[in-house]
């Protein structure tokens, strides 16, 4: 389980920075997208990993950490929103130089 | 009310962007908003003077008290910060309202969102709700940011969206790590956790670290600093003032989790790195000043010198240097953004050569020319105006720390080259225009921007004659800054000591 969950979150983050690097705004937004899906895993593991245990407090049973849960919902949200907002900014980028280059120069 | 006022300056500009969002006229928003901001003003100025009684104010929201709730810590730093975010956000809305809010839609609410995040930055307790409140300003910056259109805006929107996207991911990640190690967000319990043993240092080093970088980031330290100059020269001259205390949210928080967490525990973390990079941060931003094309463009290298030097702080480590760095953030904050609003002025006046460094037609209004002169002494860091007090108060703090000598030879060498450059673009502002140039016949400039602009120059002076009580209080935030057990007792056992949980009394 921590073996599986340290690779997927290696490997987004991978290629997420790889993605963010490019120099077309699409890629880079695909990039930071798969970037907060890292992060969102990353943080969702800092309460440790338990099998079968819900985020519920209950005297006698096993439960898991239900705060890194609460963090997480908070960073998707967020996230999200951030995202949608930058599509909007890349969307209006292109309309106005008329290329998705993220160093856009030219006037139209 | 004692025990309620540290949520009201969360409030008043929450409550007011609502309400700015109910009608879309212009006149409607732009009452409710300057009424809002300057009640604001009182607010915080009423708060600054409640928490100079030196007690440290904890609210525990909700009634849940720390380290389970969410905490808003109010002690002078604090009050002082919210104090001048509210003053600088009357005066840049009263510029704003004389016309530059037509451009785009939404400025109001927006404006206010920005205010809140700010505030909440300067006030929060907890390390999660600072990354909240870190994000609601970065959201209504990303938005203000592009307010006015054009390519220029956009392009510098999209690097300034994505660099902020990632350094929230680094943010995140610092938390989560911390989180895993220490099992608590809360700022005092998390100074008081990492006292203890039983927990892996290496990691929580690491983490401390990786949320450093963030606020390095923020605060524009040099490897992480390319994005504030073209933002800054890019965005409309009353968002880019505003964004001059964005900067500092970055350097106060450094401030606060060195006192608070850092310097009981791991002293040494912000050695050797820091003030090389900072020192390195004045340079670059001093070659920039000398290099820059626009009034605007210098203003933004400005707001990065600045930012440097204040950098050189956290490291000392000592609370001399803390004072003197929170009456040089004051006053530089204050004169960067009336920098940028001089330069909107300037613009206005000179047609198609706008703030750029050539020759153009003379400017109408005589004033301006005694502003930039007023407002470049202020800057150049010259006798009489407040930027030579900031600026002899942080040589003196900092003569004695080991890097004594190359701080004082890096920022004496900067400070006369922005000298050389302030001289220079005045002299192309203001002195240099065709002999047969006559002003250009163009809209006047609005009773709100003079205004503004005269409030905001008149600071340089005015910070130089309240030096005195300013530095006091300086002092004495920065002695309870560095006192970080009071801080740490008055959060943790604000459930106990009193039981409603509003307010401690240590």
């Amino acid at each position: 389980m921590e073996v599986l969950l340290s690779i997927a979150i290696g490997v987004l983050t991978s290629c997420g920075v790889f993605l963010v690097l490019r120099s077309r705004t699409f890629p880079v937004l695909l990039g930071l997208t798969l970037l907060s899906y890292a992060v969102n895993l990353f943080l969702f593991a800092s309460g440790r990993l338990r099998l079968d245990a819900p985020p519920l407090i209950r005297a006698g049973a096993s439960y898991t950490d239900p705060l890194p849960q609460a963090l997480v919902l908070t960073a998707i949200v967020i996230g999200f929103g951030m995202t949608a907002y930058l599509a909007i900014l890349a969307l209006r980028a292109l309309s106005e130089s008329g290329a998705d280059h993220v160093d856009a120069t030219k006037e139209p | 009310m004692n025990a309620n006022a540290p949520i009201l300056p969360l409030l008043i500009p929450l409550l007011t962007a609502l309400l700015q969002m109910v009608s879309a006229r212009l006149p409607f928003q732009r009452v409710v908003g300057l009424l809002a901001t300057a009640l604001l003003v009182l607010v915080t100025g009423w708060l600054t003077l409640l928490a100079d009684d030196g007690v440290v104010r904890v609210y525990a929201l909700g009634d849940w008290s720390a380290p389970f709730g969410i905490v808003l810590v109010v002690d002078r730093l604090a009050a002082a910060m919210t104090l001048l975010t509210a003053i600088l956000g009357l005066l840049v809305l009263l510029y704003a309202s004389a016309g530059f809010d037509q451009e785009g839609l939404h400025f109001h609410p927006l404006f206010q969102f920005q205010l809140l995040g700010l505030l909440g930055a300067f006030l929060t307790g907890d390390l999660f709700n600072l990354f909240v409140f870190f994000e609601i300003m970065l959201l209504a910056s990303y938005v203000l940011l592009a307010h006015g259109g054009g390519l220029a805006r956009t392009r510098a929107g999209i690097s300034y969206v994505v660099l902020n996207l990632v350094g929230s991911a680094l943010f995140l990640i610092a938390l989560g790590l911390l989180y895993g190690v220490l099992g608590t967000l809360n700022l005092a319990d998390v100074a008081r956790v990492v006292a203890l043993p039983g927990h892996d240092r290496s990691l929580a080093r690491l983490a401390f670290i990786l949320l450093i970088a963030v606020f390095a980031l923020k605060a524009g330290l040099l490897p992480l600093s390319f994005w504030l100059p073209h933002t800054y020269t890019a965005a409309g001259a009353p968002v880019a003032a505003l964004f001059a205390i964005m900067t500092k949210v970055g350097i106060v928080a450094m401030l606060r989790v060195q006192a608070v967490a850092l310097a009981p525990t791991m002293p040494d973390l912000l050695d050797h790195w820091l003030t090389p990079l900072a020192l390195a941060t004045i340079v670059f931003a001093a070659l920039g000043a000398l290099a820059a094309t626009r009034l605007r463009a210098l203003a933004a290298w400005l707001v990065l010198l600045s930012a440097g030097t204040l950098l050189l702080t956290p490291a000392q480590a000592s609370s001399e240097v803390s004072a003197a760095a929170l009456y040089y953030l004051m006053q530089s904050t204050l004169a960067a953004a009336a920098f940028f609003l001089l330069s909107g002025v300037i613009a206005q006046q000179r047609g198609e050569r706008a703030d750029h460094f050539m020759t153009g037609p003379p400017l109408r209004s005589a004033w301006l020319a005694i502003a930039f002169l007023v407002l470049a002494t202020t800057a150049a860091g010259l006798p009489p105006f407040s930027g030579f007090v900031g600026k002899l108060m942080l040589l003196t703090t900092l003569r004695d720390v080991a890097a004594g000598p190359a701080i004082w030879a890096v920022v004496l060498t900067t400070g006369f080259i922005v000298m050389a450059a302030l001289a220079r673009d005045g002299c192309y502002l203001i002195w240099k225009h065709r002999a047969k140039a006559r002003p250009l016949p163009v809209e006047g400039i609005g009773w709100q921007q003079t205004t503004a602009v005269l409030l905001l120059v008149a600071a340089g002076p005015l910070l130089a004659v309240l030096a005195k009580p300013l530095s006091d209080f300086s002092q004495r935030a920065a002695v309870q800054l560095h006192t970080p057990g009071a801080y740490v007792a008055a959060v943790l056992h604000s459930g106990t000591v009193n039981p409603d949980g509003r307010e401690a009394t240590r």
